[in-house]
């Protein structure tokens, strides 16, 4: 009762700071415990650098239990390149199609439920389509491997990528999985960088009599390139980083071929395959590496990404 | 058909009439026209052959072990089958359930921080920027950073359902943080001016008006991060260790997850693994649908409240 105003309004202007000092620390917390991953896992990986130098990068073979023992990452880099590769290849005009389906195709009615699928193939987990391929599609897929392989045979260049099929469980297993996984992402970013296309240039190319196809060529794609490139990106980091199902599908054999139909080996899938067998603390601090070089290997794609996508809103934002 | 709903496309009533179209130009047109709907095709039947296999193979074995299966330990070797899944459901809710306790108040207050005070400063633009580099960084990672963090200065003990939540909440919180901070952007500024003028502190402003009003929008971005840290398997490998038996504690002793159910399982060959695999799919995929519809029911009535 005593309060003067003055008491009051210190009083208030404490309460205020201490609010927003708190919302600081949750923004803070991100910088915080980035840092720390790296700085951790840098750490930790530092006892595989110590044996084996910046030969880790570069040595093919990955054998703990040799005398003495190798710790090589490149097979798995190559496989996690491959596969993530591959997924973009498949994904990428798919989700193209479905966004400019949706947008510029479907009926009003449809736009809804076709948005909504999308958001469905997003909520499935991705141990879930882990599950499904190594049950369900590898086994279904040896036979068409085996056609396509038959058709290359002998042709040079294609003959090498669609080789020996070796299982059901190959990098284009992995690849066609990983596809479905970052199909949603992929086009729910396309979608919303095609509609933000101003409605102008859409209609100036209809009235110059272009067909469809032609004004979604002429007044979308330019339009909108930069933001598809950013969303293909960041599909492409998505992919780096899925694990379980690729572990599952990818065949757990390190392979360095330029068979797509061979199994293989990628870096999350054999972190989590041999967690479980890693004893000795070189090997623990070598699988670490490979999830520091799986780290690396995303900032790198994410960065350019992001950089690549807030270009173009800016600039789309601009237009309009 | 795909002819039809050219034909009646909303936006474009000038494409009703290609008759003065040259064949190649029509050709073209319609024959990417199909194409994309061959796109939509696609993801349509696998989307489809996932689901129809995952509830069939799933529903035949938790219907034959009904109720067992929400009752009952999970069976010790993988090569037998029954009984029950109870472990790993548990599992699955208490650790989501601490991730989400950890993961989303401090997400929704690094959101406020970004679109309440810190707006376009450079440091609120560097946050930004470090969020989305966040969400990019595998959840593997953060299982092998949470277990050099977290676990090994403990032990074995470590190993519990709570670093697991740990290393769900770091893949939960920059998704919270960047839906809800989309959300708070959307509340008009007319709302914020007319509470202040009103003599209201901007805390009291942020926490009285401004809140509220994103509440529907926040809660259904959070539920979607809970759903997909439901899902997660690669950081709980990690952090949670490999138990069978039901633990509610959060603070000791292992756990297990539906996830990591399905994955141990999935590598297994005996068929009466694989079976457990599609039962806890099944299992998984109906948690994550409900989070899902609830998220929407939620904000639904919230956002009809307000």
């Amino acid at each position: 009762m005593a309060l003067s105003i003055a008491d009051l309004r210190t009083k208030k202007q404490f309460a205020d700071r201490l609010f927003r000092g708190t919302t600081l620390a949750g923004g803070a917390a991100i910088l915080v415990i980035l840092t720390l991953i790296a700085w951790t896992v840098t750490d930790k990986s530092s006892l595989v650098f110590k044996s084996e130098g910046l030969n880790f990068f570069t040595e093919r073979r990955f054998a703990p239990s040799a005398t003495p023992a190798v710790y090589g990452a490149l097979s798995f880099i190559f496989g996690t390149a491959v596969t993530a590769l591959l997924a973009i290849i498949i994904a990428v005009p798919i989700s193209l199609g479905l966004a400019l389906f949706t947008t510029h195709v479907a009926p009003g009615w449809l736009k809804r439920p076709l948005v909504a699928l999308t958001d469905v193939v997003a909520v499935v987990p991705s141990v879930v389509f882990g599950l499904w391929g190594i049950i369900y599609l590898a086994p279904k897929l040896v036979g068409p491997f085996q056609t396509v392989s038959g058709w290359f045979h002998g042709v040079p260049v294609l003959g090498s990528l669609f080789g020996q099929v070796s299982a059901g469980r190959t990098f284009m297993t992995a690849g066609l999985i990983l596809a479905v996984m970052i199909t949603p992402i992929i086009t729910s970013i396309t979608r919303e960088v095609i509609e933000t296309c101003p409605e102008a240039d859409q209609d100036g190319a209809l009235a110059l009599g272009a067909t469809r196809w032609e004004m979604i060529r002429g007044a979308v794609m330019p339009h909108s390139i930069g933001g598809i490139v950013g969303a293909v990106m960041l599909g492409l980091g998505r992919a780096m980083g899925e694990t379980i199902a690729a572990a599952l599908v990818i065949g757990s054999s390190p392979a360095l071929t330029a068979n797509l139909f061979s199994s293989g080996d990628s870096l999350p899938s054999v972190i989590a395959l041999q967690w479980g067998e890693a004893t000795s603390d070189v090997k623990r601090s070598a699988l670490i590496a490979m999830g520091l070089t799986l780290f690396l290997m995303t900032l790198v794609v994410n960065f350019a990404a992001t950089a690549v996508v807030s270009r173009s809103m800016k600039r789309m934002q601009g237009v309009s | 058909m795909l002819d039809d709903s050219a034909r009646t496309a909303p936006s474009s009533p000038l494409l009703s009439d290609l008759s003065g179209v040259s064949g190649r130009r029509r050709t073209t047109n319609t024959v990417v026209t199909v194409l994309m709907g061959l796109c939509v095709a696609i993801i349509f039947v696998v989307l489809a052959l996932v689901l129809a296999t995952v509830i069939g193979k799933g529903w035949s074995i938790v219907s034959k072990e009904f109720p067992k299966w929400f009752t009952k330990d999970i069976q010790l070797s993988p090569r037998r089958p029954g009984p029950g899944m109870k472990a790993a459901i548990v599992g699955t809710i208490i650790t989501t359930l601490t991730a989400t306790v950890i993961a989303v108040p401090l997400g929704i207050a690094g959101a406020v921080y970004l679109n309440e005070y810190g707006k376009r400063s450079l440091f609120a633009r560097i946050l930004r920027f470090f969020t989305t580099v966040m969400a990019g960084v595998p959840s593997i990672v953060m299982g092998l950073f949470i277990y050099v963090f977290w676990v090994v200065p403990r032990g074995i003990d470590g190993l519990n359902s709570f670093s697991g939540a740990l290393s769900l909440a770091c893949l939960m919180l920059p998704i919270v943080v960047r839906s809800s901070e989309e959300m708070l952007r959307l509340v008009p500024q007319n709302l914020r001016d007319a509470s202040y003028a009103l003599g209201a502190t901007p805390s009291r402003t942020i926490l009285t008006v401004v809140i509220p009003k994103a509440s529907p929008g926040i809660i259904s971005g959070s539920l979607l991060a809970v759903a997909r840290a439901a899902g997660e398997t690669a950081p709980l490998i990690f952090t949670i260790g490999a138990a069978k038996q039901v633990n509610w504690n959060v603070f000791s002793g292992t756990n297990t997850a539906l996830s990591r159910q399905i994955y141990d399982n999935a590598k297994e060959s005996f068929p009466a693994a694989q079976e457990r695999a599609w039962g806890a799919a099944l299992t998984l995929i109906a948690l994550a649908f409900l989070f899902t519809i609830v998220a929407r029911v939620l904000s639904a009535r919230i956002s009809r409240n307000s």
